[in-house]
């Protein structure tokens, strides 16, 4: 008998505590959590852990949080199933497992010297928020930072308080877009590919990064339309979601291609997979 | 080559803990006398009966509901003899063949893959109490086992799959791997649907094997292929093979090749790389019923599901891993519905990722060409043609 | 600070800056400086399209409203593009309201102007659509995704 066969850690969820649930919109919380076991929490921009509720099962999140912060893990989560449910129904105290973090980061540090632009439709700004705030920590080495933040409709928005902080900061530029107003909204109409050309002014568009994060056909589009404006496809980055069950590439769910999301991604560069997210039902 | 390397990495381990030892005593501890020398072993049932001795679990093709399927050896005697197989496409069937024969029937619907890649795992178990929950991993016990006529294309599709696990990072497979023997078996006939000799996994072992058996007129032909090998036999009591014998089961070897029929285009990882919206797809996908069969036999599909079950109260909870198929349709899901709503993805999915993506993600093809996709196909639906098809733009 | 003349504003704009300078005289000999105060309205649903306001600098929100509706904009659009197409499509009337969300200062081009500049002057014609139609396509591609509704959530 040979010694009995343990299984990775990798696949072990860590418990962690809910310490604030927080509601950001109609249907979506940000839950921050604790590990018990009081180890440092990490995690880089663009990475994503999956959460267990007890009983139910786990799901994939993005971390969404500051990747400064090493004591707590915030995820933004909607409730679009049995299992973002019961994590949007957790309350403070309540325990969840946790695997993570998995998966491959967006490459802020390695913007130094370029102007980032930063866009995210929908709930895309969650996995982008970590990437924002590390952009921001490092904003003295960036030439410049924008972000456009693109939404189904103003009650959509998601962190608006934050947009407001970092419009109010001057330290990046933020452009604002619903696809639908709704009585007293007094800003932009009209999808995030409309605002790019203005969030590239006064750059050279060779000197242009971007990480883009939202619905497929939007990162799809808007990547399409920086390249249209001379951003290279080879300086931009996008964060693909799809049916993530182990998060360590062996059960096969999240294949793209020859990509494993889960392990080759999330975030993957737009000349590597921007041909491949045309070909349907891949 | 195969035998160098498996000493390389023993000697390597050696001096780990014996760092005094001078290379030249390392060579005297491992005898190379007989390594890669064919001997001679009249019928299998001496070396199955001293294993079984001395404690080995036997897995070995033993007949099942109408199948050679790999299961526990209890005792010489069931290993099927005078038996051969008939496959065809949507057909298997077991008839007598040469009543003196062990190994004349091929692959049968189950590979190894149900013992090194279980088809339900327990990852662990978590028990609800007043902070939350605990979790406890499963632990499971593999004995020392020894995997008994291991057809060439399942030894290459062992390695296959032991590579994906090892890049996802999942040591159990490497373990219950590193416990098992193998004792492979080279192919003196193939199946109608055999194809590995184009895919270059047989029907010749390579690599990766204990012992290795030919079977010829009179007897077996015996290989060893690492020191496990060795010591899984007293290989001096063993008469060397005459020349005669061993031209004698590199004909045969020789002879099964030659007479498969079907044969994977050479370049069809790159052809499929060009075909992403041929009708092809479409046309396949109207003859498969996405039955799964052909995931569940392919002895390199490694692709599983998790599901957590929970007790009555609610007390309990436990996750299960198990295996799953790309044809199911919830196999892509994500919130809203199937990526892969079409048959014809699906299919797209399974055969560019075995032929095609395998190479991008594990630097080999994901077929071993043992055919059994196309046996167990209930359509009868031809990896092989369709392939060839697609690879010729049809 | 100096003086821009319409010409030379013109030729400063992302969209008619890339006209040749004899084609932009010509376009300038139609135009002259309009500007809005926020809130006011620019152009009303049904109106003739008289002028082609090319945006300089500033917000205009395009609206649709009802009786029974607030409202609505569907689109907002900004300094450097050229609100509304009306102008050269027949009857040449205004489809949808215009609202300055900010100030906005345009170059308003006389429509009948500018139809018959282009009547005469093939070359001038086959300018205007050369570097019109793009801006219009992609606005076009923008008000498509609009619709895709690809946040594809219906809670509001």
């Amino acid at each position: 008998m040979i010694e009995p066969i343990r299984i990775p850690s990798a696949l072990l969820p860590r418990r962690f505590r809910v310490v604030v649930n927080c509601p950001e919109l109609s249907d979506v919380s940000t839950l921050s959590i604790l590990p018990l076991d009081g180890t440092q929490t990490s995690g880089k921009p663009g990475q994503f852990n999956m959460l267990y509720a007890f009983g139910v099962g786990e799901i994939a999140i993005s971390i969404s949080g500051n990747p400064a912060d090493t004591d707590t893990l915030l995820h933004t989560i909607r409730n679009v199933g049995a299992v973002s449910g019961a994590l949007c129904g957790l309350r403070e105290g309540a325990m969840l497992g946790l695997r993570g973090p998995f998966g491959t980061p967006w490459p802020v540090e390695a913007q130094a010297g370029r102007d980032l632009v930063i866009i995210a439709g929908g709930l895309g700004l969650a996995p982008l928020r970590p990437a924002i705030l590390q952009a921001l920590s490092m904003r003295s080495a960036l030439r410049s930072l924008s972000l456009v933040v693109g939404a189904r409709s103003p009650s959509q928005i998601l962190y608006p308080a934050q947009l407001a902080d970092w419009a109010g900061s001057g330290a990046l530029r933020i452009s604002l877009t619903v696809d639908r107003a709704t009585p007293g909204w007094t800003g932009m109409v009209g999808v995030v590919t409309t605002r790019l050309e203005r969030a590239l002014e006064g750059c050279d568009p060779a000197n242009v990064s971007a990480f883009v994060c939202g619905p497929e056909v939007m990162m799809r589009h808007s990547c399409q339309a920086l390249e249209d404006l001379g951003v290279p496809a080879a300086c931009q980055w996008i964060s693909m979601e799809r049916n993530m069950k182990c998060a360590v590439g062996s059960c096969g769910h999240c294949q793209f291609g020859p990509d494993f999301v889960c392990r080759d991604g999330p975030v993957f560069r737009w000349d590597r997979i921007g041909a491949r997210l045309r070909i349907r039902e891949i | 080559m195969t035998h160098v390397n498996a000493n390389r990495s023993k000697i390597k381990k050696y001096r780990a803990c014996a760092v005094q030892k001078t290379a030249q005593a390392l060579q005297e501890s491992f005898p190379e006398d007989r390594m890669g020398e064919s001997l001679f072993l009249k019928d299998p049932h001496r070396l199955l009966e001293d294993w079984l001795s001395a404690g080995w679990r036997v897995i070995a093709p033993l007949l099942r509901d109408g199948a050679l399927v790999p299961d526990i050896l209890h005792d010489p005697e069931e290993l099927p003899r005078g038996v051969t197989d008939r496959q065809s496409p949507g057909s298997y069937r077991l008839e007598p063949g040469a009543s003196t024969r062990w190994f004349e029937a091929v692959v049968g619907p189950q590979g190894w893959k149900r013992w090194l890649h279980p088809p339900e795992r327990k990852l662990w178990s978590a028990r609800r109490d007043a902070a939350g929950f605990e979790v406890t991993p499963e632990a499971e016990e593999w004995p020392a086992t020894i995997f008994f006529a291991v057809r060439p294309c399942d030894l290459a599709a062992i390695a296959r799959q032991q590579e994906v696990f090892r890049r996802a990072g999942d040591p159990a497979y490497a373990a219950r791997r590193a416990a098992t023997r193998i004792v492979a078996v080279n192919c003196g006939r193939s199946a109608e649907t055999c194809f590995c000799a184009s895919m270059q996994t047989g029907p010749r072992a390579q690599a990766g094997y204990d012992l290795a058996l030919t079977e010829i007129a009179d007897g077996l032909l015996l290989e060893i292929g690492s020191e496990d090998g060795t010591a899984l036999l007293d290989a001096r009591a063993l008469p060397a093979a005459t020349d005669a014998q061993v031209r004698e089961a590199a004909r045969l070897i020789e002879a099964a090749a030659a007479s498969q029929t079907r044969a994977m285009p050479p370049d069809i990882a790159e052809r499929l790389t060009e075909v992403a919206d041929s009708p092809r797809w479409e046309q396949v996908a109207s003859r498969c019923l996405h039955c799964t069969n052909c995931t569940a036999v392919c002895p390199t599909c490694f692709c599983t599901d998790v599901t957590d079950r929970t007790s009555l109260d609610g007390a309990m909870a436990e996750r299960w891993q198990r295996w799953d198929s790309c044809f199911s349709p919830d196999f892509s899901y994500l919130h809203g519905g199937p990526l892969r709503r079409r048959a014809a993805a699906r299919y797209r999915q399974w055969m560019t990722h075995k032929l095609s993506n395998w190479h991008t993600q594990f630097g080999s093809s994901g077929c071993t060409g043992c055919g059994r996709c196309i046996t167990w196909c209930p359509v009868g639906i031809d990896l092989v043609a369709e392939a060839r098809a697609l690879a010729k733009g049809e | 600070m100096k003086t821009q003349s319409i010409a030379e504003i013109l030729s400063e704009h992302s969209i008619l800056g890339r006209f040749d300078a004899d084609s932009i005289e010509l376009l300038a000999g139609c135009a002259r400086n309009l500007h809005f105060g926020a809130g006011e309205m620019i152009q009303r649903e049904g109106d003739p399209a008289a002028l082609v306001h090319v945006l300089r600098t500033g917000d205009v929100a395009i609206e649709i409203s009802a009786a029974h509706i607030a409202p609505t904009v569907v689109e907002t659009v900004h300094g450097g593009d050229i609100l509304g197409w009306g102008w050269l499509i027949p009857p040449y009337r205004t489809m949808f309201d215009a609202r300055a969300m900010t100030e906005v200062s345009c170059v308003a081009l006389d429509a009948a102007c500018l139809r018959g500049k282009c009547d005469e002057d093939p070359q001038l014609g086959y300018q205007l659509f050369k570097y019109w139609l793009p801006h219009l396509a992609a606005r076009f591609r923008a008000q498509r995704l609009q619709v895709a509704d690809l946040y594809g959530r219906d809670d509001d």
